[in-house]
């Protein structure tokens, strides 16, 4: 079946055709053939992925396929395919990543049409795009790694895509850096199961582990260090810090990778292992302890941001909290529902906020827009129902996804508990900061910033703004078969006012912002101690940057002149002394030499005399 | 052994170190390298005379042959020392061994 194997290879193609051009001629491709290369080689992508699950998946639950295209390599009992391993996992993946991913490529033609890097803005547009549908389609972890690694290098290029500004290069070295604290613990993970199960291909691990006794403390090392490649990938706890930075690439960028895409990595890479999670009660409830914290912390963050992208970055760290939250509790399926939701509104919201940013002349902070809804209707449409999903209001894609989390959570513990509690005040927060955004700078008084708004939308923006706007209201509809996957879900029934609850939540949280952003002066939170606090991201940049930036680089102040090296460069310079000392007999004189010649063959043939 | 043959070789002996200690008093104190090349000749002389000594003495044949090979080596070595200090006297305009010490350390 090479039509998978097609799939990855078009946005490589892509990608090496925008990259290579410049070398052979100076001057660069015309931007429509650009756009035509970058756009089409990821829309033919999900023409092709649409095809495959018309052809093989639709009204088939089990299906499945496999693809092994080279081997990869073989060294003493490790032995690798280039697999390709393909179920309703995989499927809901590729379809997210290629049509949000074509989406967003139509809508970036639009955005970056006046950039001077556009060419290379698409070339790493598709090199991501590939690295990720790499990641997803992997058979062995070890195929799966390098996808890994190839989407946080373009996360990297991406962020600091406008290199210009030294704020933009340190974003990206600390996104690079932050993650591969994450990508570490992995690997020794990798190493881990590899050592215990002897293969790192994914199906064969799963049928050995069936074997493996429940809370065995290997197989839980092994899943809490995935959980830390994990975490770092997701930007969870406590490695979020770089994702609110990484907000400083181009807006479509965060979008597609920041939001839809690479940072749900962690979450399908927990959910394609989820055999290891199961078999180990700690790794679960640290999975879950992970998500409940993440998604209240970056929630009670984005309730006090000033800058629209900021405050999108921490809801997309408390929405993966909710992710890790439904892996946690065992709602596989749940988990990656809301992956596929998420993709959807975060995308729509990261674009109508994008188009905000571009009609403002690239003004960001929202307490200069305001009544903007009147100016840019089309905009504040699509901001609206990507608000509605996000907070999860009934009947919108968000509502269908987390209800099903915080269910399931209440199942889990039979009853009530602190992780679905945690679940529901993330809900009322969640309505809180997302209405807040939306009337802080669509509703009230305009601000400074408002009065020069135009509207910046094209046909290229508009259409994929309305496409992703029907899928954020629909998406609920298209919940995917995983049952094969992940098995099927014990129904529960808890009691009606836990649902009432959940209902309720998000309304109670968007009345809040109501009273706070159009009754009150919104900006007075912001000003108290917690508000700073908050905004500050609960102060993780400045406890890092005392525990570990600053005695690193205090460390690399001392040893500037190398301490180490003194006692090689004292050898040597002792040596010379006595060196020098020596060197005094040299004195050039020959009647010396001979007289110490003399004088040392008597005392020599003395000595042999006298012994 | 001949009880005659003893003042002999004590002799020779004794002339042959006087000879020696001559050469080296002498290489050390002179400045001249021309006076420094006798006394290195001295020197030589008197280790063959101490050869022809101890040869005649044991009535070996060797002591002969070393004789004229100490002879030859002092011929050479002054075929090469003599044009090596006329190369020195052309360059510097001088044959004092005291000023040819650009090698000091």
């Amino acid at each position: 079946m090479t039509v998978v194997a097609w799939i990855p290879m078009l946005p490589l193609l892509g990608f090496l055709v925008l990259i290579a051009t410049p070398l052979f001629s100076d001057r660069p491709l015309p931007p429509k053939l650009v756009a035509a290369i970058g756009v089409g080689s990821v829309g033919l992508a999900a023409i092709l992925t649409a095809f495959l699950a018309a052809t093989q998946f639709a009204g088939n639950p089990a299906a499945e396929l496999n693809l092994s295209l080279w081997q990869w390599f073989s060294v003493d009992g490790l032995q690798l395919d280039f697999g390709f391993h393909l179920d309703w996992l995989t499927l809901v993946m590729l379809s997210v990543v290629t049509g949000v991913g074509f989406l967003i490529h139509l809508y970036s033609t639009g955005y970056m049409r006046d950039d001077a890097g556009y060419q290379r803005y698409f070339a790493y547009l598709n090199l991501f795009v590939c690295a990720m549908l790499l990641l997803v389609l992997a058979d062995n972890l070890v195929l799966l790694y390098l996808g890994w690694e190839g989407v946080g290098l373009c996360s990297y290029l991406l962020i600091g895509f406008w290199y210009r500004d030294p704020a933009n290069g340190a974003a990206a070295r600390k996104a690079f850096v932050v993650t591969r604290i994450g990508d570490t613990a992995m690997v020794i993970g990798l190493f881990l199961l590899f050592t215990e199960f002897a293969t790192l291909d994914i199906g064969e691990l799963i049928s050995a582990l069936s074997t493996v006794q429940a809370n065995d403390p290997r197989v839980t090392l092994a899943a809490l260090l995935l959980l830390g490649g994990a975490v770092g990938k997701s930007a969870q706890l406590p490695l979020q810090t770089w994702l609110p930075d990484a907000m400083a690439g181009p807006t479509p960028v965060s979008a597609l990778i920041h939001a839809a895409t690479m940072v749900t990595a962690g979450v399908y890479l927990i959910a394609r292992m989820h055999p290891l999670f199961a078999l180990s009660d700690m790794a679960m409830s640290a999975v879950a302890i992970v998500g409940a914290l993440t998604l209240l912390l970056a929630g009670c963050s984005a309730l006090v941001q000033s800058d629209i992208k900021r405050v999108l970055a921490y809801s997309t760290i408390s929405q993966i909290g909710y992710m890790f939250l439904a892996l946690g509790v065992g709602a596989w399926s749940g988990a990656i529902f809301h992956l596929m939701t998420h993709a959807f509104f975060k995308a729509l919201l990261f674009l109508a906020a994008g188009s905000v940013i571009l009609g403002l002349h690239h003004e960001q902070d929202i307490f200069r827009m305001g009544g903007l809804r009147r100016k840019i209707p089309f905009t504040f449409f699509c901001f609206l129902i990507g608000c509605a999903c996000l907070a999860a209001l009934p009947f919108t894609s968000g509502f269908y996804s987390k209800d099903r989390i915080l269910l399931s959570a209440w199942d889990f513990y039979h009853g009530f508990n602190g992780i679905w509690l945690a679940g529901v005040l993330g809900a009322l927060v969640t309505g809180f900061y997302s209405f807040r955004l939306l009337f802080l700078v669509f509703f009230g008084r305009e601000g400074e910033a408002s009065s020069h708004c135009r509207d910046a939308n094209n046909t290229a923006m508009v259409l994929p703004l309305g496409m992703l706007a029907v899928l954020a209201l629909l998406g609920g509809l298209l919940a995917p078969p995983l049952q094969s996957v992940f098995g099927a879900a014990g129904a529960g029934h808890p009691p009606l006012w836990v649902e009432a609850i959940a209902v309720a939540a998000p309304l109670a949280g968007i009345a809040m912002a109501w009273w706070a952003c159009l009754y009150n002066d919104p900006a007075r939170g912001e000003q108290s101690a917690l508000g700073r606090f908050w905004y500050s991201g609960w102060g993780f940049d400045r406890l890092y940057d005392t525990l570990l930036v600053k005695p690193f680089t205090t460390l690399a102040r001392l040893n500037r002149n190398d301490v180490i090296d003194r006692l090689y460069s004292g050898t040597a310079a002792a040596s010379r002394q006595l060196h020098g000392l020596v060197s005094v007999s040299q004195n050039g004189q020959v009647r010396w030499y001979i007289a110490t010649l003399a004088v040392g063959t008597v005392l020599f043939l003395a000595l042999l005399v006298v012994l | 052994m001949p009880i005659e043959s003893i003042p002999a070789l004590h002799t020779g002996l004794s002339l042959a170190a006087v000879l020696f200690c001559l050469g080296l008093a002498g290489l050390l104190v002179r400045r001249n390298i021309i006076f420094m090349l006798m006394c290195v000749e001295i020197c030589t002389n008197a280790a063959a005379l101490a050869f022809v000594v101890a040869g005649a003495h044991w009535s070996d044949a060797d002591g002969q042959v070393m004789f004229v090979f100490v002879i030859t080596l002092a011929a050479a070595e002054v075929a090469i020392a003599l044009a090596l200090v006329l190369q020195f006297y052309r360059r510097r305009y001088t044959v004092d061994i005291d000023q040819l010490n650009a090698l000091r350390g």
